[in-house]
């Protein structure tokens, strides 16, 4: 089970962080969800995994650990916040340079293109 | 208090001094001199102590917690040299008075000498080496202003700029010198760094330490090789140059040396660094001097000569020697502001500095050209005056000094040389400039005495010069008996202050120098034939030089690595966080610990199959944006299922109604945006973004499985014990966010607010047209609101209210809580916007989110507040059960106000933040917004 969890947050990880690298706002801000859900889901598991023992008392005989919850709780919400901030900068800047660009400038921008030309080798 | 008082006085007159500009430049000038007068009276009555080689300490904690006091301290070296910053600082600002024209700033200058002498004083009298820093990088700023008081000269700013890069960068190097040495003694303390002199000695960081304090004090001390500043700080008004670049700021570091003396003296390191330095810097300093035609040229490079000599003094290590430098610094100090000011007086009286044209002056001023001719023959070292006692010491000293063989040589042969150096541009300062046939065409012509009162403080210091060169036991012996014995900390040599110690070989040496000086200057042109040989460098050009090129360089690597380029800067900190991460990663070799793995159960590990693949695909089709985010919310959706899987039913909850919000506001956004990705990347970048990612996710793993795997103990065993008796509640995690960890929740709705105000603010007065179509020929359908879900829709409003009012409310004791009762109201909300648009909702609706926020927040705080009224702490929470009619027996905690606050704050905000974007677009505008043109 820990494996497979494993497994779960480092596929959450890669895309995110594949997306995270993209040139245009949209997918980086799906990036960012995704590497949120991994944080979370890493956070969460700080507190080990366990089934039915819930942290709700009178409930189970054993209770999982309830401070990584209440943590994550307040993340996920504050997750929620970061991700609208973020699209409402990508928002703003497509209204100020008609661009979705992440670097605020459309590609075919000579100071753009100079640079991907440095990065690409050509 | 009278310590920190003598130290504060100067700032304090530094303020005060420009408030008599009112009254006139002799008002000012008199109000200067105030502070030093106080001060002065301050000091006498330790005297007593010091001479019996007491101390007097003031000391009042500042940051105890890093080692930072002010502490103030009085000893023999202390009064010492707070005596010549006194004295002389008087001396000087009479002389200012003459000197400076009517026309100029004057209330800027004494403002600024003012702080400076309150800073120097601080140096002098710190208890505490860092507080000592504070002021010598205090000392290095006032010098850079009054170097470049004539901000219109570009000499005067190039020249400032020099002395504070070469000081203020040896006043970092000593900060890190300090630091290190307060580590080795554990304190900061002046007395406890002295008397810690062996455990530092001893200790492996000892030649770091020394080197770095060394570096301060010789930049400060105008040491080769750093010595090129002062020359060119001479651009500053004369009065500055007589005080801070001769008698006092050069000194900093020769006192430095003094001060530290007990602590970082007598090893073969401390010898080999000072003793050569001042050696170099002794005989460069007299023989370029030599060449100088203009005066204030010549004392400049004199004076670094004499820092060397000092510092040469230091450098033996030999106790009398280190008396020998004190004494020359008083001399120094003495000689050298007198000569200053005789050069400031002729330049002011001729109007130029160039010794080729100013000739025989005798005939037109015989008063300042006596007076002149006296400190040059203290400082050529003639008999009867100061530098004539400290010069002899010092051929003594440099004959005791035991070097190995043909070594033993040096010191002496060093000493006369610059002796007769010394004595040549003496002979020059005075010849030249007093004899030597007629002007040549000067400015001001004929010149003539100065104002008589301008005099005044140069016949004090050759007075002086006097008085000591003839009656040294009793003019300056209790002083320098006293600093002798506070700088070797403890026992003084016996030593003889007495004009004539008979004909010994120091005498011989003296007598050497003259002839061979006065043989050099009658044969002055064959040397300034031979040096007019070598091609003159000119450091400031250098300088500026060097300077451009580290601004170049400094400019151009910030432009490669900060290149604007986002999606550059987001690839770097990925790479630098796996750079980081990798050798730990590494290091911890197994990564299934001592627990190892539990079993699989298959719908585990079908929605588990579920959450990757839908990961892997939301990056594969990215460039399909609609698709992307259908698959990015079966993640988020799996997600909720894996809390809900791992006994975490109120973040399953949450991560739900999260979800819808999170996806109506991806939606909500990609109204605006194209809907589709371009291609632009080009393949390799591709590759190497996936091999960035699959490591990130490869690190990922190992430290989750590692972490999983390992046995591990929790504090949470208190938060489950505690619920129930101490909260109230027996759903522990609420219980945790509303009551034990309050605050933190307090803080984390307060963050919710502000991004949702930033939101609101970032797009005030932002209009945005969505696209027609989706880019690919499709346009979108002009319909409204479809009438199935805005049927569906209004119903569902009350019944989502009833449950999120019972979601809250069971809050405390079952799954649920304000942040999801919050997040399903909002839920509620958000669908009559989608369902009947933003002006028939808002209408509707009626409230402002802000104040929903504002109204959240101040629940939250006033819940927490309320304790305080009864003197809990702030946030403490009660309970207790009252029974209600239908309901029966019902708990109520003030906890559940807290709760409300966290409500409402986060449906202020989740609706302020969707509602912003909504009407960006002017279909949906309220109010048309204005429109971008």
């Amino acid at each position: 089970m820990e494996l497979l969890f494993a497994l779960v947050i480092g596929t959450l990880t890669a895309s995110g962080v594949y997306l995270l690298l993209r040139a245009r706002t949209f997918p980086v801000v799906m990036g960012l969800t995704l590497l949120s859900y991994g944080v979370n889901l890493f956070l969460f598991a700080s507190g080990r995994l366990s089934t039915a023992q819930q942290p709700i008392l009178g409930t189970a005989e054993n209770y999982s650990d309830p401070l990584p919850q209440a943590l994550v709780l307040t993340a996920i919400v504050i997750g929620f916040a970061m991700t609208a901030f973020v699209v409402v900068l990508s928002l703003r800047n497509l209204a100020d340079n008609e661009d979705d660009h992440v670097d605020g400038c459309p590609p075919a921008h000579p100071a753009n293109s100079k640079q991907e030309q440095e990065e690409t080798g050509k | 208090m009278s310590l920190p008082l003598v130290v504060l006085l100067p700032f304090l007159g530094a303020i005060a001094a420009p408030l008599f500009a009112q009254g006139g430049r002799t008002a000012i000038a008199i109000a200067s001199s105030v502070p030093a007068l106080i001060a002065l009276a301050a000091l006498f009555p330790h005297w007593a102590t010091l001479a019996d080689g007491g101390v007097v300490l003031h000391s009042f904690e500042w940051l105890p917690a890093i080692g930072i006091s002010f502490s103030f301290r009085l000893d023999g070296l202390a009064l010492m040299f707070a005596l010549l910053i006194l004295i002389i600082g008087l001396l000087i600002i009479i002389y200012a008075h003459y000197y400076l024209k009517a026309s100029e700033n004057v209330r800027k200058f004494y403002s600024l000498l003012l702080c400076f002498k309150g800073s120097m004083l601080g140096i002098v009298l710190s208890g505490n080496l860092l507080l000592m820093l504070i002021f010598w990088e205090v000392t290095s700023l006032t010098s850079f202003l009054l170097i470049s008081y004539w901000t219109h000269k570009q000499d005067a700013r190039r020249g400032a700029r020099m002395a504070l890069a070469v000081t203020g960068g040896g006043g970092l190097a000593l900060l890190a010198g300090i630091l290190i040495i307060g580590n080795i003694v554990g304190s900061f303390e002046l007395d406890d760094v002295l008397a810690a002199g062996d455990l530092i000695k001893a200790h492996a960081m000892y030649p770091v330490a020394l080197v770095l304090v060394l570096l301060g004090a010789f930049t400060k001390s105008a040491q080769f090789p750093f010595h090129f500043w002062l020359p060119h700080a001479m651009q500053a008004p004369t009065p500055v140059s007589a005080y801070l670049h001769s008698a006092t700021m050069v000194k900093a570091g020769i006192f430095l040396m003094a001060r530290l003396y007990p602590a970082l003296a007598g090893t073969e390191l401390w010898f080999y660094l000072v003793s050569f330095t001042g050696m170099a810097t002794l005989l460069i300093g007299a023989y370029t001097a030599m060449f100088k035609h203009d005066l204030k040229g010549l004392l400049a490079h004199s004076t670094v000569s004499h820092l060397g000599l000092i510092t040469l003094l230091f450098g033996m290590g030999t106790k009398l020697a280190a008396v020998a430098a004190l004494f020359h610094v008083i001399n120094h100090a003495t000689f050298k502001a007198s000569l200053f000011m005789a050069a400031g007086i002729i330049d002011h009286e001729t109007g130029t500095r160039d010794m080729r044209r100013i000739n025989g002056l005798w005939r037109y001023m015989p008063h300042t050209a006596t007076l002149a001719m006296v400190a040059a023959s203290s400082m050529a070292g003639v008999p009867l005056l100061n530098g004539f006692l400290s010069k002899e010491m010092f051929f003594a000293e440099s004959l005791a000094l035991n070097l190995p063989g043909f070594w033993a040589w040096l010191p002496p042969i060093v000493a006369t040389l610059a002796g007769i150096f010394a004595v040549a541009y003496s002979a020059r300062f005075i010849h030249d400039v007093f004899f030597n046939g007629k002007p040549v065409n000067l400015p001001i012509y004929p010149p003539h005495e100065p104002p008589r009162y301008m005099k005044f403080p140069v016949e004090i210091l050759v007075f002086a010069c006097i008085m000591v060169g003839m009656f040294p036991a009793i003019s300056v012996g209790p002083l320098l008996f006293s600093a002798a014995q506070a700088t070797l900390g403890g026992a003084v040599p016996d030593y003889q202050l007495a004009v004539m110690h008979g004909i010994n070989l120091p005498l011989m040496m003296s007598v050497a120098a003259f002839v061979g000086g006065l043989l050099m200057y009658s044969q002055r042109q064959r040397f300034f034939d031979f040096h007019a040989r070598f091609k003159e460098i000119d450091e400031k050009a250098v300088f500026e030089a060097v300077l451009m090129r580290v601004e170049k360089f400094t400019h151009d690597l910030t432009a490669r690595i900060e290149n604007g380029s986002l999606q550059r800067y987001a690839m770097l900190m990925v790479v630098s966080v796996i750079a980081v991460s990798i050798v730990p990663i590494m290091d911890l070799g197994i990564f299934v610990g001592s627990e190892g793995l539990s079993p699989i159960d298959w719908p585990t590990a079908l929605g588990a199959g579920f959450l990757i693949v839908s990961a892997l695909a939301t990056a594969f089709v990215h460039r399909e944006r609609f698709t992307a985010l259908v698959l990015l919310s079966v993640v988020g959706l799996m997600v909720a299922l894996a809390f809900a899987r791992f006994s975490a039913p109120d973040l399953a909850m949450t991560q739900l109604s999260v979800e819808v919000v999170t996806m109506v506001l991806l939606m909500l956004a990609l109204y605006y945006m194209p809907s589709w990705t371009p291609v632009e990347t080009s393949k390799a970048r591709r590759v190497r973004d996936i091999v960035l990612a699959l490591l990130a996710g490869t690190g990922m793993t190992l430290v989750t499985l590692a972490m999983l795997t390992q046995p591990f103990t929790s504090i949470s065993e208190f938060f489950l014990e505690n619920s129930k008796p101490g909260g109230g509640g027996t759903n522990v995690v609420n219980v945790i966010l509303v009551d034990f960890r309050g605050f933190d929740t307090l803080g984390e709705i307060t963050v919710l607010a502000i991004a949702a105000m930033g939101i609101y603010a970032l797009l005030k007065n932002t209009a945005l047209t969505p696209p027609p179509g989706d880019g690919q020929g499709h346009t979108w359908t002009r319909d409204a609101y479809p009438l199935m879900l805005k049927q569906v829709a209004r119903p569902m409003l009350p019944m989502a209210l009833m449950v999120s009012a019972y979601i809250f409310l069971r809050g405390h004791n079952m799954p649920g809580g304000g942040f999801i009762a919050g997040l399903i109201t909002s839920v509620a909300l958000v669908l009559q916007y989608v369902a009947n648009g933003m002006i028939w909702t808002q209408d509707r609706v009626g409230i402002k989110y802000h104040n929903v926020i504002g109204l959240g927040l101040l629940f939250a705080t006033i819940a927490g507040a309320g304790s305080l009224a009864f003197s809990y702490p702030f946030l403490t929470s009660t309970f207790g059960y009252i029974t209600w009619p239908v309901v029966g027996k019902f708990e109520v905690a003030s906890a559940l106000i807290f709760d409300l606050g966290v409500y409402l704050a986060v449906i202020g905000a989740t609706l302020l933040i969707l509602v912003s974007i909504g009407r960006m677009s002017p279909h949906s505008a309220i109010k048309s917004p204005r429109r971008k043109s």
